[in-house]
């Protein structure tokens, strides 16, 4: 009777209210770019469970959840289980976190739940960890906590002998956080950078969703990376993402996948400072193009970098050079050769140079200091000299990913980029630099020496130009006074690329300009015209 | 929060008496156990001597977080020192005066207890 009374309405609205089940909503987390690999945040109201070898930067992600919730106004619960909450609060000093500021402000409490080395305890009989979950409850409740982290799940194993009841204990500690409200991150930890989960095989179990911390040593360098395994129920990116902690920042993660996505294309032309090579690349760089310059060593490739900044600074520009390979002092010597003055352009703002060893910390480190660099200076052109120093700080993969990353930002803040690299020959041959980033960057510069009649020269062309016509000779250019100084193509000479430059008659040039027998007198008129010029 | 006093005033009997706090999570079974576990333990081996108090963490959750309590039951003997933590139902009797630092009552008469007290 019922049933045949209720309005068709309803019905088909209760249906469509099952299909149309909302989907989980996430949290943002506010932890730069790892709302991008999570696609919004982490799941709301459950629990994620942080899983990493020792020292992968689980504490840190803990308190960094936390520390970036209170600044969205989402107050915050530390269940400490591994260190003091006094030694929590030091550690995080370093990173610009002031716990205890935060916890008399109301917006943070502990619940330390450390091990006492002072009291002894002896086990009795049956028990369960009701009081800890008394304890975080009375927590959540008296800071309105939207956040809770707990570092670290294994420690709590560690305290108790009864393993099963623990376990039973966690379950139910994960199920009540849920019940209060919360989105929670646990951590735990694992022996294995590529082996099970968690170090108890159950900690994976407690929580909806699994991110895993690696620190793994290559080639006697630290990587960082981050992945998230499994979100139930809702979306996320996949694969290792690279990500570095750095002080006063924390966690950083490097969202190569997104980045590549967001990049922006002008058809602004700008000047490279010489008024010859603009001609060759076809009316000067793209406004947010990133050039590659490559060569031997003393080719020019820091030359060319000087003419691009002066360039810059000549059109009021701002420009920012990232130098890894000389001092500042012997930079702005070497441009006072040139006649480039650095350092009034520094005193004018239009300049900012940084000088590093590049071995000083990991390429991911880099990447977030120059990003930083690049945000906090605001320049229009960055140049970076040279890529080939980087290479060997990391692996090929980060480097890769260094270079994706950087070109990236610098695109996606319509800067303009020159990066150079050094190729190990003298003459000719490429790089692991070059043959790893030509298809990242727009354009390429070579700069080569040519060996003729003893003596050696240098030669320059465009190699490739991203969506634009360029000239495709090699060209002659001298250094002195006044930067480089373009001169005619090299004419009656082959394989100068190649890096064996051969003479040839100018009877073999008109011989091979005769074999296609398209368009022959243009192309020759073309090259005395050049040769003229 | 329950108070359960048994002391036998005096200088003597203050001077070793046992302040005893148990920390327990509502009226669970386990609950149940452990007061009468411990207020056997007390009759029988701490009789005149001993001062305990309950508390239930569920009403009280600022006490287990000053105290650092994480497991329930837990019994802690503050006086005399050191500091002893005792988790569990307290169904082993051994254990809990182990934990204690009690002998049980029937060497309380014998020199090395008595040797003990000052």
């Amino acid at each position: 009777m019922k049933k045949t009374a209720r309005p068709p309405a309803t019905k088909s609205a209760a249906r469509a209210s099952k299909t149309d089940h909302p989907a989980v909503e996430k949290l943002r987390t506010g932890i730069s770019s790892l709302d991008i690999i999570a696609k919004g945040g982490l799941p709301k109201n459950r629990t994620t469970l942080i899983s990493g070898t020792a020292g992968s930067g689980k504490t840190v992600f803990a308190v960094h959840f936390l520390a970036a919730g209170i600044a969205l106004g989402e107050p915050g619960v530390f269940v400490t289980f591994e260190e003091s909450a006094d030694d929590v609060r030091k550690n995080m000093h370093s990173f610009g976190w002031d716990l205890a500021a935060m916890e008399e402000e109301g917006k943070l409490a502990f619940v330390d739940a450390s091990p006492d080395p002072d009291v002894e305890t002896v086990e009795a009989g049956g028990f369960d960890l009701g009081a800890l979950l008394a304890r975080v409850q009375n927590a959540v409740k008296k800071v309105k906590a939207k956040r809770v982290s707990v570092d670290s799940l294994g420690a709590v194993f560690s305290q108790f002998s009864d393993q099963a009841m623990v376990r039973g204990e966690l379950f139910r500690i994960a199920s009540a956080l849920k019940g209060m409200g919360v989105t929670a991150v646990l951590t735990a930890e694992r022996t294995d950078d590529h082996g099970p989960v968690a170090r108890f095989g159950v900690e994976e179990f407690i929580a909806d969703n699994v991110m895993i911390l690696r620190n793994a040593l290559e080639r006697e360098t630290r990587r960082r990376t981050i992945e998230i395994l499994k979100f139930r129920g809702c979306d996320h990116q996949k694969g290792e993402f690279p990500f570095t902690i750095v002080p006063r920042g924390g966690v950083i993660v490097i969202p190569l996948s997104a980045m590549q996505l967001s990049m922006k294309s002008s058809n602004v032309r700008i000047s490279s400072g010489n008024a010859e090579l603009d001609e060759m690349c076809g009316g000067g760089l793209f406004r947010d193009s990133v050039t590659l310059v490559s060569g031997a060593t003393g080719t020019g490739k820091t030359l060319t970098v000087g003419q691009f900044l002066q360039g810059g600074a000549a059109a009021g520009e701002k420009c920012l050079l990232l130098a890894f390979e000389e001092s500042r002092d012997q930079l702005i010597r070497n441009a006072t050769g040139w006649g480039f003055d650095f350092e009034r352009m520094e005193r004018d703002g239009r300049l900012r140079i940084v000088c590093d060893y590049p071995d000083l910390s990991g390429l991911e480190d880099w990447l977030v200091t120059i990003q930083q660099t690049i945000t906090d200076f605001g320049p229009q052109r960055v140049a970076l000299d040279s890529l080939s120093a980087l290479e060997n700080v990391g692996t090929l993969k980060s480097f890769r990913e260094f270079v994706i990353g950087l070109t990236s930002f610098i695109k996606h803040h319509e800067i303009t980029g020159m990066f150079t690299a050094t190729t190990g020959s003298l003459m000719g041959g490429d790089s692991i630099t070059e043959s790893n980033i030509s298809t990242l960057t727009d354009s390429i510069i070579l700069l080569r020496y040519v060996e003729m009649f003893g003596e050696m020269k240098r030669g320059l062309t465009v190699l490739k130009m991203r969506g634009s016509a360029h000239d495709k000779a090699i060209r002659e250019f001298t250094i002195g006074q006044g930067g480089m100084q373009m001169g005619r193509p090299f004419k009656n000479v082959t394989g100068i690329i190649a890096g064996a430059p051969m003479h040839v008659s100018p009877s073999d040039v008109e011989r091979a300009w005769t074999q296609f027998d398209t368009d022959v007198g243009d192309r020759r008129r073309r090259a005395e015209d050049r040769a003229q010029s | 929060m329950v108070h359960l006093c048994d002391v036998s005033i005096g200088m003597e009997g203050y001077l070793s008496k046992y302040v005893l706090t148990l920390y327990v999570t509502g009226t669970s079974p386990r609950t149940r156990i452990a007061i009468e576990n411990l207020n056997r333990i007390c009759k029988e081996d701490l009789i005149g001597k001993y001062e305990l108090e309950i508390v239930d963490v569920l009403e009280h959750p600022q006490r287990a977080e000053d105290e650092r309590i994480l497991a329930t039951p837990t019994l802690i003997k503050q006086l005399p020192p050191p500091l002893r933590r005792v988790i569990g139902d307290l169904s082993d009797k051994d254990k809990v005066l182990l934990g204690l630092e009690v002998r049980p009552s029937s060497s309380s008469s014998s020199p090395n207890a008595s040797s003990e007290a000052p």
